[in-house]
């Protein structure tokens, strides 16, 4: 292993060797440890024209002394992100049923249109009458978005579902402030996303949490309770994160309209909805969608995301500025005059190169395929409730939508827990659900195949969680240590978070 | 439909070993009246090719021949071939938060690989995985401040980016957290640092200010430095230009940076997905928003990284969180990674100069015209300047439109005391024979019809 004698250790003696690796795709080293002074991996086009001296141009803001950044070769480049992309798991590779994210198939035709120059070279600031292409896009995308929804309005400026959120609670607040009265709290069901309470917090309104009933769904008769005039709304994510419809939505919408509270949907799980049902219809005030969930734009490793939030008219005026507008004679272009929006909630437009992607899925799927995609999504979910459920705990019987949530609690008598099993379904090849959340399931196991499962996939996985719940009688502790088929074992996650060490630091010279 | 792994058969079987009949029963929990028994009123299914058709269209209702000289906080520079040939990636694209770190190291290395050029570019000790981008970055970053010095009041500069303060506006609003707005020099375009000094106050949780600023001028930041510490204020930098880094002296003297990092490989795409990030002194770091990934090593000793004191995060700690954000922008802080990596210590330099000399000549050219002149052109810049015509900037943008030229973004919408005023951004991609097309048309007055 020549080739990997000149990586140094590192200065705290971590083993960046150690073993010899199985092969050397796998000692891949940090990209500054691969670096050498005067390779190079760009070449400038010619400069057409005088060269300036920055020294004398910039004076005291010149910088004398440059970042260390790395510096290689094209190739050495294309081999090391394509090695580290190796150690990746991914959808591409096999079912990945995190629960609550949505991880479906990411369309490559939508990589392809969204790359198209026209759109992707377009400058946001560049003069409406050369963004017509672009704002055809928008509008199409608000339209269905808005009949997918039942909603009367769209934006699509924030960035990811946390910021829908954050602008869909503005659209609240600000409606309350124009009837006289912001109110003060927003209520959460216990069952929630933690960006609920985060946001509600971020908008200035205190966060009452408001237990489930024993079948995991909103209580009524608490509700009816906790809702006064102080409420300014109840962020609900329908289907639940347990996966379980509210089938009491348009009770829950009216015991909150009574006290002129609104209903704020958390879309995040609409996966189980597009095409069969339509918040709009049930009682749903705003909400916001994740185009990276339901609308297939690619997770990437952890975004960008987008999240679109729906409103009914009555909120319509404090949308976000720019608003699109459409003229008499099919011209657009985007309104600035709005007095009472919440203002702005990021640049420019959005993430539009997701509205694209987006698009480019509903395009591919009309309302058929729509459809047809909700229901094999549920499908997916009910046929592995229906072949797990007599090894797993069901901690809540009501029928499962999109996704199932099972407990660890037979598997914690033996001293195993959902983290452990999550660990070992690596080994089997699978990505693992969301583990111990929600949080009012003890121990929990949450899983969403999505509809891009074959069966052959969702029978694969069904057997290795059996396989894992007769390890866990069998052999504990292969459990409990697993995984075993990694390129790293268990990480010390302790000790990251208190020594923190975020950067690699040059070797004092 | 296409993307849908199962056969009629295969359905109706999955049913019969779930015990239902049909697919309506799994739906039953919906109440019969608010199910849907229609059709949705969207554009029937399409076939790839007529996908591709549709968007091509779109495109070409702008012809990309088109030369812009816009800036403004979003920048054309050219994109290396491998950034898109690796973020493509099915390991990279489809994957997601790395909250499982066994099986998503690239990711995360990748990240670790990310925030060091990042702390490394901007002279700051750490950085995290990303922001949405630079508007709200800057606005988390100021609240990021507030958390830290416990303080409640926060003085902005007038020359940060226009849409970052009407997004910080919107972010602060419900915090009880009153800003103040410091004006500009009217000779350097610099913020006016008499009029800083006597905003400061005890109460004053951070300085905000862009360098360079909106006009294309870098700010004298160790002056504003002092002033804001004086105070036991921080100063909070946002950099809209990443590029400029590699030639100008990076905000040592800053608490905390806040950066969009779009310049670094990624596609205009009409605003986004751009890639925001904050950095900070080490001190700050458990005041910080987003994810951060760390070194450690595994049950063997190997080194290996995960995501970090993930305890200042919206799942953990709920509504007491340092900020609500969960997903972020990481394939596009990999562009920007790869982008970093195939420019390295010394091209990151030349391209910059590159754009200094651009934007040189631009401004050169420009203002050869004698109906033309630079304003505050007495200030150090990188590769904007501000233009005032003595013609009202629509007249002549008709004419460059003529040409297929964009010219300079009108400022007067953001600043109405400005007259005639635009501001003019060019890149190393803009050729010399467009800048002196546009210098020509600038200069041919029209004849009075």
């Amino acid at each position: 292993m020549t080739t990997t004698a000149a990586i140094p250790q590192t200065p705290a003696g971590i083993r960046t060797l150690g073993k010899v690796r199985p092969h050397q795709t796998q000692n891949e080293a940090l990209v500054f440890e691969k670096s050498s002074p005067g390779k190079k991996a760009y070449r400038l086009a010619q400069l057409d024209v005088p060269e300036v001296d920055p020294a004398a141009l910039l004076g005291d803001a010149h910088r004398k002394v440059s970042g260390e950044l790395p510096e290689l070769s094209e190739i050495e480049i294309i081999r090391h992100f394509t090695r580290l992309s190796t150690w990746n798991y991914a959808i591409d590779l096999g079912m990945y049923p995190l629960g609550s994210c949505t991880m479906k198939y990411n369309p490559r035709v939508n990589e392809l249109v969204a790359r198209i120059e026209g759109l992707a070279e377009a400058h946001p600031y560049r003069p409406d009458y050369l963004s017509q292409g672009q704002l055809d896009v928008i509008d199409l995308l608000q339209q269905c978005l808005i009949e997918i929804t039942g909603m009367d309005a769209i934006t699509l400026q924030p960035a990811a579902g946390a910021h829908g959120e954050f602008t869909g609670i503005l659209l609240v607040r600000a409606w309350h402030e124009s009837q006289g009265n912001p109110r003060r709290k927003i209520l959460i069901p216990d069952s929630a996303h933690g960006t609920n309470p985060a946001t509600a917090a971020h908008c200035g309104y205190e966060v009452q949490n408001l237990k489930s009933n024993a079948l995991g769904m909103v209580d009524l008769e608490e509700l009816e309770r906790v809702v006064d005039e102080d409420t300014a709304a109840l962020m609900l994510t329908n289907p639940s994160t347990i996966g379980v419809f509210e089938s009491d939505i348009a009770k829950i919408a009216a015991i909150l309209h009574a006290k002129g509270a609104l209903l704020y949907m958390d879309g995040a799980n609409m996966n189980a909805l597009v095409g069969k049902a339509r918040p709009g219809d049930f009682g749903v005030d705003v909400m916001h969608l994740n185009l990276h969930k339901t609308f297939s734009t690619p997770h990437g490793g952890g975004g960008p995301g987008s999240g679109p939030v729906a409103c009914k008219a009555f909120l319509e005026p404090f949308l976000p500025i720019p608003v699109l507008y459409t003229n008499k004679d099919g011209q657009k272009g985007w309104n600035y005059d709005r007095p009472q929006s919440v203002g702005r909630v990021r640049a420019f437009f959005g993430n539009t190169g997701m509205f694209i992607r987006a698009l480019a899925y509903i395009l591919a799927n009309g309302p058929d395929g729509l459809r047809q995609t909700t229901e094999d999504a549920v499908l997916n979910a009910n046929y592995i409730r229906a072949k797990l459920e007599d090894v797993y705990e069901l901690p809540y019987k009501t029928a499962s939508m999109h996704e199932v949530v099972f407990s660890d609690k037979r598997q914690a008598a033996k001293g195993v827990r959902t983290g452990d099993i999550a660990k070992r379904l690596i080994d089997y090849g699978f990505h693992p659900y969301t583990v111990s959340f929600p949080m009012i399931v003890s121990g929990a196991l949450m899983i969403e195949p999505t509809e891009s499962e074959s069966r052959e996939e969702l029978d694969l996985f069904i057997d290795a969680m059996r396989a894992i719940a007769q390890e866990v009688e069998d052999d504990p502790e292969l459990v409990k240590t697993a995984p075993h088929s990694t390129r790293v074992s268990r990480l010390d996650e302790v000790t990251a978070a208190r020594k923190p060490i975020l950067r690699w630091r040059p070797e004092p010279k | 439909m296409r993307y849908l792994p199962k056969s009629p058969a295969e359905r109706l079987e999955m049913l019969q070993e779930i015990g239902v009949n049909s697919i309506d029963d799994l739906f039953s929990v919906i109440p019969a009246e608010y199910r849907l028994t229609r059709d949705l009123d969207i554009p029937r299914q399409h076939g790839e090719s007529e996908i591709i058709d549709w968007f091509r269209t779109a495109a070409a209702k702008y012809t990309v021949r088109h030369t812009s000289f816009l800036g403004a906080g979003a920048y054309r520079h050219y994109r290396p071939v491998i950034i898109d040939s690796l973020v493509q990636r099915g390991e990279f694209l489809t994957s997601y938060t790395p909250y499982q770190a066994e099986i998503t190291q690239g990711t995360l290395q990748a990240i670790f690989e990310f925030q060091t050029m990042i702390a490394e570019l901007t002279g700051m000790d750490v950085a995290n995985a990303s922001m949405y981008d630079g508007s709200t970055g800057a606005a988390e970053a100021v609240m990021m401040a507030v958390r830290v010095t416990g303080r409640h009041k926060a003085v902005i500069a007038r020359t940060v980016h226009p849409e970052y303060r009407e997004v910080l506006a919107t972010y602060t609003k419900h915090q009880g957290l009153p800003t103040s707005s410091v004006g500009y020099d009217k000779e350097t375009g610099r913020i006016d640092l008499a009029a800083l000094e006597a905003a400061v106050t005890e109460e004053t949780s951070c300085v905000l200010v862009q360098s360079p600023n909106f006009f294309g001028i870098i700010e004298d930041i160790p002056a504003i430095a002092a002033i804001a510490h004086a105070k036991g204020a921080l100063l909070v930098v946002s950099i809209a230009e990443a590029i400029s880094l590699g030639v100008v002296r990076p905000p040592v003297e800053a608490d905390i940076v806040s950066m969009e990092a779009q310049s670094f490989g990624v596609a205009l795409s009409y605003g986004g997905p751009y890639v925001g990030v904050i950095a900070a002194k080490e001190k700050y770091l458990r005041q910080m928003p987003g994810r951060l990934v760390g070194q450690t090593t595994d049950t063997n000793g190997y080194r290996g990284f995960v995501l970090t004191l993930s305890t200042r995060e919206q799942h953990i700690r709920r509504e007491k969180a340092t900020s609500n954000i969960c997903t972020n922008q990481a394939l596009v802080a990999l562009m920007a990674t790869i982008f970093l990596t195939i420019y390295g210590k010394e091209g990151i330099r030349e391209l910059a100069e590159h754009n200094l000399a651009k934007s040189a000549y631009t401004e050169k050219v420009l203002c050869a015209n004698p109906g033309a002149k630079a304003l505050f052109s007495g200030a150090p810049r990188f590769h904007e300047f501000v233009l005032q015509t003595d013609e009202a900037p629509a007249a002549w943008n008709q004419r460059l439109r003529g040409e297929s030229i964009v010219g300079g973004i009108d400022l007067s919408r953001w600043y109405p005391e400005m007259k005639n005023a635009t501001l003019w951004c060019t890149t190393e991609i803009v050729p010399r024979e467009k800048i002196d097309i546009a210098a020509k048309i600038l200069a041919a007055v029209p004849v009075e019809a």
